[in-house]
């Protein structure tokens, strides 16, 4: 049943799609797929995706060796910092660039100083950099924490040099890590509309949205969503190929060493110097534009516009978060004890929502919708059931990994002592998910409560959640409008980033 | 004593084409009785166990409890309406519920006050008073087994099953505790049936012991009898470590590479015969050599007894004797045997098997 419903809820809107892409005349589609402007798009999607896969491992790279291999101070501090970006979601980001530089920005007022606003491709890459790049640095970093010294040590006693070591033995290790950090990356890049619409750069994404929202022609919507699930798989397909045959792990048994952190010396500076820029610019900076904003719009503020926006969002995010959790119990459930090829492959298909592009499964739905349920159309149930499918993934790591602490002998020995299958469920396993299904249906909430593209199109008329409040204002440059809708998201974040940080210590 | 448990030809594939785990399995457990299937791992004694529990389905044959049938092709009366209670090697208590609610899991239906009173009946059976209260991680390994056996017990179950319930208990506590819920069993009545890979646990626990192999039972019997009298090399080897003495039988005596020795059955021909190790003993060699003389190749001093090797004619042998016996290595020394050698019933070509000593477990 469960099953049932999720191939129901996210490959039906991707079949629907497929359905409205070929609906066109053969000669329009020919017209549809030579144009120029394909490849503009693709050539501007691929530049900005490799640029900020690029500039994140600049970033990512040094601040996970400080914070694993080196002898700075304050490490904890340092990792705080590289996870802390991720309260500031993308769009907020691009609003918090947009309203600091330029005559009229933060950095104008406050201290005099006037850059030329940054847009266009420097911004896109600028606000998904300092997004983006905490996906990297956790992935290098567990990488390289897990090294085992001894590789290394055996490098060196057998004639290689520091340098050798680390360029042959050290850097081929941290490949898988790399690799899942990358594509993170690389999928939020290629999913992103919030940054890349704030600053008019033309990528698949804002182009699918301006063709939506002004040019009305649903087919080369579609097929712009098409073009942009292609690029999705093709990206999905280059991890799974890299990856293959890559499997590091200590062949050996016995304790692992940790590693002797390296001298910094004189680089400490140096050191110290990278970790306050990045503070400034992911932080510092952030958190002044948002509150200089704030003292601008508590005069002219309409709160009470606020508290709809919030009302609403929690309206769509807190059902659609109960509803995660309740699929992905049976899912998990079945892909733990009973793995087969078809838990597998629904376990799959969740996935495949989530790593959807926001903006083509909105699409899909759409389509879905006006096509095979048009009761529900700009409905909020069409909505809550869109974060559904598209968070689920989220929801299943959680109760899945609870799961795994729920051994099925206990299930086995309330069986014995009379429960019944079902009975037996909920009196001994039950007891012990409860936290991962807490955990899941937290994360999904704080998702949905950011989420920008499926709410943008979506949501019905009159609708107005936090993010696409920031967004709208943003997009007319009304700044100080924006703040308390930015600062609003930034706290719901920083809760997300706190959940995740809590998972990761245990 | 009535047959409470009835195990008839039961055959259990995991895929359709693939070999049985168990085939034409048969066997009976006693009202009251401890019965122990003993074997090593993927011999499919813990199969067997989940058959009787009810969480795996046959594929052929007939398991009765009583007179009613438990699981047959057609029929399967889920683990919940078996009413056996099962101790899982892992114990299993619910992390969630204290002692007292683990054991009180299985009472549903009593009045709370009923409740109370037997599992704290039970607690106090297996000497776990006062811990009613503790969470079950906060108990030792043997304090954890003991909940998990009081917790079958409670429900009062005509069988209870133990799935290798000692293994995870450290040899001086295993045998402690052994001996105790043994106790506990047997002044209960409780019918237990033990499935175990240790040939000492099941000796020293169960009042019969099947010995598996391969799915198949190959012998059943008394501890004694399987011990003293194995019907196979297998059993022989499985058992214990042993003497196997490549001879030719003539009725009750046969000619062996220790000499002339009695069978405990009539046979004739080439034979497989198996002495054990403490059934042999030494003597300084006679003049008028009654008894074949070896020379001592290794002596181990355990304490409370002594093994040796000896070497004779090119194949070494294992002989246990009592703690003051004092030859060297290298001294010559006369093999007397203690009892009559045990005739096997040998599957393979016997001239592959040669004299001496067995490895150190059988498979």
């Amino acid at each position: 049943m469960p099953g049932a419903l999720v191939v129901l809820g996210v490959l039906v809107p991707l079949v629907y799609l497929f359905i409205r892409a070929f609906s066109a005349e053969p000669s329009e589609l020919v017209d549809i797929l030579w144009r120029w402007r394909n490849l503009e798009l693709l050539y501007n999607t691929v530049l900005l995706t490799a640029g900020v896969v690029l500039a994140t491992s600049a970033i990512a790279f040094p601040l996970a060796w400080l914070t694993t291999r080196s002898d700075l101070k304050g490490k904890r501090l340092v990792t705080l910092l590289g996870v802390l970006p991720l309260a500031v979601p993308g769009y907020v980001m691009a609003y918090v660039l947009l309203a600091s530089t330029g005559s009229y920005g933060t950095l104008e007022h406050l201290f005099g100083i006037d850059i030329a606003r940054i847009s266009g491709f420097w911004g896109s890459l600028i606000a998904l950099t300092l997004y983006t790049f905490p996906y990297l640095f956790l992935n290098l970093r567990s990488a390289m924490a897990g090294l085992d010294p001894g590789l290394e040590e055996s490098a060196r006693s057998l004639g290689y040099n520091a340098r050798q070591t680390f360029l042959r033995v050290v850097l081929p290790q941290l490949r898988p890590g790399f690799y899942a950090g990358a594509l993170l990356v690389g999928l939020h890049v290629i999913g992103d509309f919030g940054v890349v619409s704030l600053m008019r750069f033309e990528t698949f994404s804002y182009a699918l949205y301006l063709q939506y929202a002004s040019a009305f022609d649903r087919i080369y919507a579609a097929w712009l969503a098409l073009m942009l699930l292609a690029l999705t798989a093709g990206l999905l397909l280059m991890e799974a190929r890299l990856l293959r045959n890559v499997v590091f792990h200590r062949t050996g048994s016995g304790t692992q060493r940790t590693n002797v952190p390296a001298r910094l010396g004189a680089w400490r500076y140096a050191a110290y110097a990278f970790v306050a820029l990045l503070l400034l610019a992911s932080v510092v900076i952030p958190v002044t534009t948002v509150g200089y904003w704030m003292s601008q719009a508590v005069d002219m503020q309409p709160w009470g516009r606020l508290g709809e926006a919030l009302w609403a969002s929690v309206s769509a995010s807190g059902p659609a978060a109960l509803l995660c959790a309740t699929l992905a119990l049976p899912l998990a459930y079945l892909s733990v004890r009973h793995p087969s090829t078809t838990s597998r492959g629904l376990e799959r298909v969740a996935y495949l929502g989530y790593a959807t592009p926001p903006l083509a499964f909105a699409l899909a739905i759409v389509f879905f919708s006006l096509q095979a349920a048009s009761l529900l159309y700009q409905s909020l149930v069409l909505l809550i059931i869109a974060y559904t499918f598209h968070f689920l993934a989220e929801a299943i790591g959680p109760v899945r990994s609870a799961l795994y602490q729920a051994p099925p002998r206990v299930e086995e020995a309330a069986r014995v002592l009379g429960r019944s299958p079902l009975g037996a469920f909920f009196s001994a396993t039950f007891p012990l998910l409860r936290r991962g299904l807490l955990v899941s249906v937290a994360f999904v909430f704080l998702s949905a409560m950011k989420e920008l593209p499926i709410t943008f199109l979506l949501s019905p008329i009159g609708f107005e959640t936090l993010a696409l409040g920031v967004w709208s204002f943003t997009n007319e440059a009304l700044f100080g409008a924006a703040a308390p809708y930015a600062l609003t998201l930034i706290i719901f974040s920083a809760a997300f980033v706190g959940l995740l940080l809590l998972r990761e210590d245990r | 004593m009535s047959t409470l448990l009835n195990v008839h030809n039961l055959t259990k594939r995991f895929s359709a084409e693939g070999p049985a785990v168990i085939s034409q399995l048969s066997f009976s457990v006693q009202d009251g009785e401890i019965f122990a299937l003993l074997g090593p791992s993927g011999c499919g004694k813990t199969t067997s166990l989940r058959l009787m529990a009810g969480f795996e389905r046959v594929d052929e044959g007939e398991i009765h409890l009583g007179d009613r049938l438990l699981s047959s092709t057609q029929a399967h009366v889920p683990p919940e309406q078996r009413g056996m209670g099962l101790v899982f090697q892992d114990y299993a208590l619910f992390p969630h519920l204290s002692v007292l609610d683990n054991v009180r899991f299985g009472l549903r239906g009593l009045s709370r006050k009923e409740q109370h009173e037997r599992a704290a009946r039970a607690l106090r059976l297996v000497g776990l008073q006062g811990f009613e209260g503790r969470a079950p991680q906060a108990l030792s390994g043997g304090q954890q087994q003991r909940v998990a056996i009081a917790r079958s017990l409670a429900p009062s179950p005509r069988l209870i099953l133990l799935d290798e319930p000692f293994s995870n208990l450290d040899a001086l506590l295993r045998q402690n505790t052994r001996s105790e819920i043994r106790q506990v069993l047997k002044q209960e009545g409780i019918t237990t049936v033990l499935v175990t890979h240790d040939q000492e646990e099941a000796l020293s626990f169960a009042d019969r012991v099947a010995v598996m192999r391969h799915g198949q039972i190959e012998q059943v019997g008394t501890p004694e009898e399987v011990y003293y009298q194995p019907r196979t090399l297998f059993v022989a080897q499985f058992l214990g470590r042993t003497n196997l003495l490549f001879s030719h039988a003539s009725g009750l005596v046969a000619d062996t590479p220790l000499g002339q020795l009695s069978i405990n059955r009539e046979a004739s021909g080439p034979v497989l015969l198996s002495l054990r190790p403490e059934h042999v003993t030494l003597a300084h060699p006679d003049d008028n050599l009654t008894h074949p003389s070896a020379r001592v190749v290794a002596r181990e001093f355990k304490g409370h007894d002594i093994t040796f090797r000896v070497e004779m004619n090119g194949a070494e042998y294992l002989v246990h004797t009592h703690n003051r016996m004092d030859f060297a290595p290298g001294d010559r020394v006369a093999l007397k045997p203690l009892e009559s050698a045990v005739v096997l019933e040998s599957q393979q070509e016997m001239q592959e098997i040669p004299s001496g000593i067995t490895d150190e477990a059988g498979t």
